[in-house]
């Protein structure tokens, strides 16, 4: 069995939805989203050193008069807490796509702790959180958030399970984080 | 308070260097440089931060990238410099060649108690500047920086960083709206966009 595409199917949206900028600090889950984005003209896509600086971005691209979205790992959900203040008290819109880590199989205990406080945390600041764990409605999920965000001044995360993206694999020589 | 001779009083050098902005967009960093521009006179083309700090030149990307035809200049303190220190690198690698920062360092946190900053230390925000892979970067000490100065951040190719160094000073306070949305309305309807999306 083939896996879904969902990268492509985002990409489809982005472009629907004229997202001109990304943030990102990358995530495995995220490579094939972002080389898509990477080779898409109208898309510029810039990395980040936290992910903080996606709010600002974001804020920042929508005074300018251009839709923006920040893509990360679930663990950078925790870089960005106070940062959402800003679009809540602007009325600005935030998208976000967040893979999960810690959730499903994983192996990195290290990454459990954030992993479950994800949607805790993002609710708190008063994020709406869109969980999805079939490939094949990730599209459709981020089409929805994309609409909530920038129709209506709201900051919404999606939340791609591992068991979309796999969980990911260590090997014998103990490779990966 | 004995003013210093290297050191700018920094309403005074806000708006002079606000009377040169043309058709700029300004974004004011949390908090005390949001309030000079508030003091050089309230302009719906300013972004005024009450929070988020350390994001100010985030923000200053993010506009900079929309607005590619119109210069943006990011007007910080060197405490929220620091906290988003990681940005210039973001922003180096980026290349907006439409925005400029202005680093507004008195080497304490003024805002909190006049704690001193890290810049009342070893280190040197240009220096980070440079080292993130800005190409032009100065520091201004006096009248006689002012004319390069202008040119850095009006007239140079983006993306360029200046340090200002400023006297730790009592300033009346001079605040703007503290409400966002109404602030980022009016900046929106100043450039000619929509309420929303």
């Amino acid at each position: 069995m083939t896996r879904h595409d969902w990268s492509s199917d985002v990409l489809d949206v982005f472009r629907s939805k004229l997202i001109r900028q990304i943030g990102t600090v990358p995530d495995a889950g995220l490579t094939r989203l972002l080389n898509l984005c990477s080779a898409d003209n109208s898309i510029k896509v810039m990395t980040l050193t936290r992910e903080d600086e996606g709010i600002g971005l974001v804020t920042g691209a929508w005074l300018g008069g251009e839709r923006a979205a920040l893509l990360m790992q679930s663990s950078g959900v925790g870089n960005v807490i106070n940062a959402l203040s800003l679009p809540a008290v602007c009325s600005a819109p935030c998208l976000m796509l967040v893979t999960m880590r810690g959730q499903w199989g994983e192996a990195n205990g290290w990454q459990v702790p954030m992993g479950r406080a994800t949607p805790t945390v993002l609710q708190a600041m008063g994020v709406t959180c869109y969980p999805v764990d079939r490939a094949e409605a990730v599209g459709d999920t981020v089409s929805a958030a994309a609409d909530m965000a920038f129709h209506g001044g709201a900051a919404v995360a999606v939340l791609i399970d591992q068991r979309v993206i796999g969980a990911k694999t260590f090997d014998a020589n103990g490779e990966g984080a | 308070m004995m003013a210093r001779k290297d050191r700018f009083d920094r309403r005074k050098l806000v708006a002079h260097l606000l009377r040169d902005r043309g058709d700029a967009l300004i974004v004011g960093g949390l908090g005390a440089s949001t309030w000079d521009l508030a003091a050089a006179g309230l302009d719906n083309r300013n972004v005024y931060l009450w929070g988020g700090m350390g994001l100010a030149c985030s923000i200053g990307l993010g506009l900079a990238s929309a607005q590619p035809t119109r210069r943006v200049l990011v007007v910080t303190g060197d405490g929220e410099m620091m906290m988003g220190i990681g940005s210039l690198a973001t922003i180096a690698a980026a290349t907006p060649d439409n925005l400029a920062i202005l680093v507004l360092d008195n080497q304490a946190f003024g805002e909190t108690g006049r704690q001193a900053g890290l810049t009342a230390g070893p280190t040197d925000i240009a220096a980070m500047a440079k080292g993130a892979g800005f190409d032009r970067v100065m520091t201004a000490t006096s009248a006689a920086d002012l004319p390069s100065l202008e040119k850095l951040l009006y007239r140079t190719p983006g993306p360029a960083f200046a340090v200002a160094r400023i006297a730790l000073t009592d300033d009346p306070l001079v605040l703007p709206d503290n409400n966002g949305a109404v602030m980022a309305g009016r900046f929106r309807a100043a450039l000619g966009l929509a309420d929303r999306s």
